[in-house]
């Protein structure tokens, strides 16, 4: 036993949540799969006057196609999100970023709106919510309202949630016409948090680029668009210049930290390389799908 | 802070089991203080390690990230549960076959994955086993004889 002490409340409805989390927003804590909290607790890195456990609360356990997005309720473990078959077929980028996540005993109780709430800098999550857009859901005694995956990341585990909200469910976009994706990432360890990844969104009109979005994560606070190259990248097709000048980009765009794991040079070196390769996978993505 | 405590019923090893328990008691400390099953180790304490791995409900669970209040009315294994009257089960005698652990800290959580990890696939390939195990760390065999012996077991299981 290692975290302090706490008191433990079990809501069974949204509504009780909220009522315990008004009385102590800053104090206490939702519960969920508990697959970063509860290290947080156990390393005393956090500590919480009330835990709010809302695993008994039900209507969020879902994985839902709702005309141009993909639903995942609150309480919807990764393991069962990796395994299901609408996410396999619609959002591939989701089910192949989930295989380079944590272990299986992990993600049976760890869920996908948990980590991006946690907004672990390093995690994969967050930058595939970020490239493939969306948002997240969030309640509190006020109603209910809506915060866009560009608005969501304030910097290292903090977020765009008020300590007196609840997130019930995120929605991811899906891309319609022509468009590809790839998830690049080097890590230590399976599983393991990644040094440098790359996640990209890529859509083609007319054989040219008409939109891609370029996210790097490990690299800053918070998952890093690479805009520059974005933007440059509108209207080109993919040739060894415009490879060369999306790679400039990333390297001026980032300012990678120096850590045990890696230094920020070979941080930058790496984000380069997974851009290139990632951009070459997306375009291919696109092309089969067209 | 009051350290209120609660009432936890549960069932480990096919017993039912009544526990008063501080809500900050993981699973793990009520697993082993408080029932004596020390059969499941802790290493790190914070999900890294894989040690404490048991089930829960028919699905693997670090259970030194599960508080026990939030065991009430489930069903856990240990690696105490594996044997039958002694005889050991198919994926422990792999293990004693294939000279699957030296000092053993790490085998219940092993084999607790493993057994999770055979009923959900039960041909992996070697990729896949060695993925499944990157979630149990072992210090002392270099995981050679670990991914050797959950292959006999896979075969031994077919």
């Amino acid at each position: 036993m290692k975290p302090a002490p706490f008191a433990y409340h079990v809501p069974n409805t949204i509504d009780e949540a909220l009522a315990i989390l008004g009385n102590d927003p800053d104090g206490s804590r939702l519960l969920a799969g508990g697959q970063s909290l509860v290290p947080m607790l156990n390393l005393r890195l956090a500590n919480f006057d009330n835990l709010i456990d809302i695993n008994h609360i039900s209507g969020l356990d879902h994985i839902r196609i709702e005309s141009d997005s993909l639903v995942i309720g609150a309480l919807t473990r990764q393991y069962d999100v990796a395994h299901n078959d609408d996410v396999r077929n619609r959002l591939p980028v989701l089910s192949n970023a989930l295989a380079h996540i944590a272990h299986t005993a992990i993600s049976n109780r760890g869920t996908i709106v948990g980590s991006l709430c946690h907004a672990d800098p390093a995690a994969e999550l967050p930058a595939v919510l970020t490239a493939v857009g969306g948002e997240l859901v969030v309640q509190s005694a006020a109603g209910t309202r809506t915060i866009r995956a560009n608005d969501f990341f304030n910097s290292s585990f903090t977020t765009a949630i008020n300590p007196n909200e609840v997130a019930t469910e995120v929605r991811f976009d899906l891309a319609g016409g022509t468009s590809g994706w790839s998830f690049e990432e080097v890590a230590r360890r399976h599983g393991d948090f990644a040094l440098v990844g790359v996640v990209i969104q890529m859509t083609l009109e007319k054989n040219a680029i008409s939109d891609v979005r370029i996210v790097v994560f490990g690299v800053a606070a918070t998952p890093q668009r690479i805009t520059d190259a974005e933007k440059r990248l509108i209207g080109q097709t993919l040739n060894d210049a415009t490879l060369d000048q999306a790679v400039a980009d990333v390297a001026a765009a980032l300012s990678p930290p120096d850590d045990i794991h890696a230094t920020a040079q070979y941080r930058r070196h790496v984000a380069g390389v997974l851009v290139r390769r990632g951009l070459l996978r997306a375009l291919e993505d696109a092309n089969s799908s067209a | 802070m009051a350290t209120t405590k609660h009432a936890v019923d549960l069932t480990v090893n096919g017993e039912s089991a009544q526990v008063m328990v501080e809500a900050r008691r993981t699973l793990a400390d009520v697993l082993r203080e408080e029932l004596g099953l020390t059969g499941t180790k802790l290493g790190c304490e914070h999900g890294v390690c894989g040690a404490c791995t048991v089930i829960v409900d028919g699905r693997t669970a670090r259970s030194c990230l599960m508080f026990a209040v939030q065991a009430n009315g489930c069903e856990i294994t240990t690696v105490e549960g594996l044997d039958t009257d002694g005889k050991l089960d198919f994926v422990q005698q792999a293990f004693t076959e294939n000279h699957g652990l030296q000092c053993g800290f790490c085998t219940p959580g092993v084999l607790m994955s493993v057994h999770s990890f055979l009923k959900n696939n039960p041909n992996p390939s070697e990729e896949e086993i060695r993925i499944e195990l990157s979630g149990n760390i072992c210090r002392c065999t270099g995981y050679q004889n670990i991914v050797k012996s959950i292959a006999a077991a896979a075969a031994a299981s077919r």
